[in-house]
């Protein structure tokens, strides 16, 4: 399993992180971020593309 | 013998060139040669909250991959120049780096106004954590500012520097801010708020002289007027730094045109193998928009541009079946870009600044907002104020799905 954290003081709810990994990260009907804070290791490539677009540099694999 | 590659440039394209290297499975050695004496690092805060807090290298550094762990990095030691047929590179302290793939990654510098009092102290810009650290400590309450240039970056410092408490007269060439991506009305409308923020503007005049002995005392503008000023900041364009890659045959006339494996080619047209360039510097044509090669100063390029560049450069090193097919294979990144200025959030996606039409497809000039942009009727750009979910409508539609 990975540990995904999304610092939310630097979040500003871009929504970049969407589209590399839908099934873990969305946007609410108020447009603010949610996610889910585990996932399988098959997903880290796609986590470690939303790390990647993330605007505000605020999502992290927990190590 | 096991192959190397050396990455010029130890911005974002150079770090995320090395991880996809490493990802496509490349095990030789990667060296990157940087300028600056830090670490890869995010630049888009330095004139934005970074700016407004405190600048320090912590704040904006990436984080570094358990993957590029054995990258080896000669930092504040700038390359010189390349030899091409020796596959070497020479950095200013005299080292030298053979390589067997080379990746151009210097990316920008900003240009600075060329004045005959140009020696006063107080003169800054913004393109470095240096930079940024600088001009933090300059933008006190009260300081009185001048932003020569109105692009994204000059109104984000503009932005930045009113809320620090300090006077603030945005000076461009342009006749609206920011309006070569935004077009006249979204412009215009980014002027009022601007205004309503504090901010002066002086639009479609130019600086002629600075006053001031030994610092900077004030501005005399192109028409005769004359600002008091403490603090210039330069946000009017930039220079690609090619200056390395001067002796050798690579069309560098405005970045380095790449072919669209993103190698680099020559003055000829040819296309050099294993050279490859990555991030503000590349010139390629874009088939989501049309043939023209253009360089694209956005914030995904270099990540898109160094994981295409890393797949590529990984297969030709490792002399495999499918880097043919790689190389051949169109590359359409999506240009992304985004602004925080106050309290809004502007995102864009496409090249709004190509269209010849645009419309307000949702909300209000006024307030949040949806501007679509069309090229002989195809929507070619999408620009939001707030509004992602709307905005991600249209992102869809340019991508095509
Ligand atoms: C203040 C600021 C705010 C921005 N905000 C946004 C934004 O909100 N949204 C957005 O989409 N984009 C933004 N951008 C643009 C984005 O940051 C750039 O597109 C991105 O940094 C380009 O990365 P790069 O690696 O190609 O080049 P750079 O980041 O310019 O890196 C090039 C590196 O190469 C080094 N170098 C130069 N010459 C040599 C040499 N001869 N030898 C070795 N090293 C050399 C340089 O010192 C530098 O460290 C902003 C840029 C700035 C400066
Ligand atoms: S991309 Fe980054 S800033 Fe945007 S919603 Fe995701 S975590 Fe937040």
């Amino acid at each position: 399993m990975i540990t995904i954290d999304v610092d939310m003081d630097k979040c500003q709810h871009y929504g970049q992180c969407v589209f590399e990994a839908p099934d873990i990260f969305k946007l609410n009907d108020n447009d603010k971020l949610e996610f889910v804070a585990t996932a399988d290791d098959s997903r880290r490539s796609d986590v470690e593309s939303a790390v990647d677009v993330c605007p505000m540099q605020a999502i992290s694999i927990v190590e | 013998m096991s192959k190397s590659v050396v990455i010029v440039g130890a911005s974002m394209g150079g770090l995320r060139a090395a991880e996809a290297l490493r990802n496509n499975g490349f095990d030789g050695q990667i060296a990157v040669i940087g300028e600056e004496v830090h670490a890869p690092y995010n630049r888009p805060p330095l004139s934005k909250e970074v700016l407004a807090k405190e600048v320090t290298h912590e704040a904006v550094a990436f984080k570094l991959r358990a993957q590029v762990e054995d990258v080896i990095w000669n930092l504040g030691d700038p390359a010189t120049s390349v030899d091409l047929e020796k596959q070497v590179v020479t950095t200013a302290s005299g080292k030298t780096f053979e390589y067997d793939g080379l990746v151009i990654a210097s990316g920008l510098r900003p240009r600075v106004l060329d004045l005959p009092n140009g020696k006063v102290s107080g003169r800054h810009t913004v393109r470095t954590l240096d930079d940024a650290i600088g001009l933090r400590a300059a933008l006190v309450p009260g300081a009185q500012v001048v932003v020569a240039g109105a692009g994204f970056i000059g109104c984000e410092v503009a932005a930045t520097a009113r809320g620090l408490g300090c006077a603030v007269t945005n000076v461009a060439i342009d006749s609206y801010p920011m309006i070569r991506p935004l077009g006249e009305l979204l412009a215009a409308e980014l002027q009022r708020r601007h205004e309503s923020k504090g901010v002066n503007f002086r639009l479609q005049r130019g600086i002629k002289d600075l006053t001031g002995t030994d610092s900077l005392s004030g501005v005399i503008l192109d028409d005769g007027d004359f600002l008091e000023a403490t603090v210039l900041v330069e946000a009017i364009s930039s220079h690609c730094n090619v200056e390395w890659l001067a002796n050798t045959n690579l069309d560098i006339s405005n970045g380095v045109l790449t072919d669209s494996a993103l190698r680099a080619v020559t003055t000829e047209g040819q296309s050099v193998d294993g050279v490859y360039v990555v991030g503000d510097l590349a010139r390629f044509a874009n088939p989501l928009f049309d043939d023209e090669a253009r360089r694209i100063e956005h914030w995904n390029i270099p990540t898109e541009t160094g994981k295409r560049v890393g797949a590529a450069l990984s297969a030709y090193l490792a002399e495999a079946d499918h880097f043919a097919e790689l190389a051949a294979q169109t590359f359409t990144p999506l240009p992304t870009f985004w602004s925080d200025q106050y309290e809004m959030k502007i995102q864009g996606f496409g090249m709004p600044g190509l269209a010849d039409r645009y419309e307000l497809v949702d909300g209000e000039l006024s307030d949040e907002l949806v501007m679509a942009y069309f090229r002989n009727d195809v929507l070619i750009g999408v620009v939001g104020i707030g509004m992602t979910a709307e905005v991600m409508k249209y992102r869809k539609q340019l991508l095509g799905t």
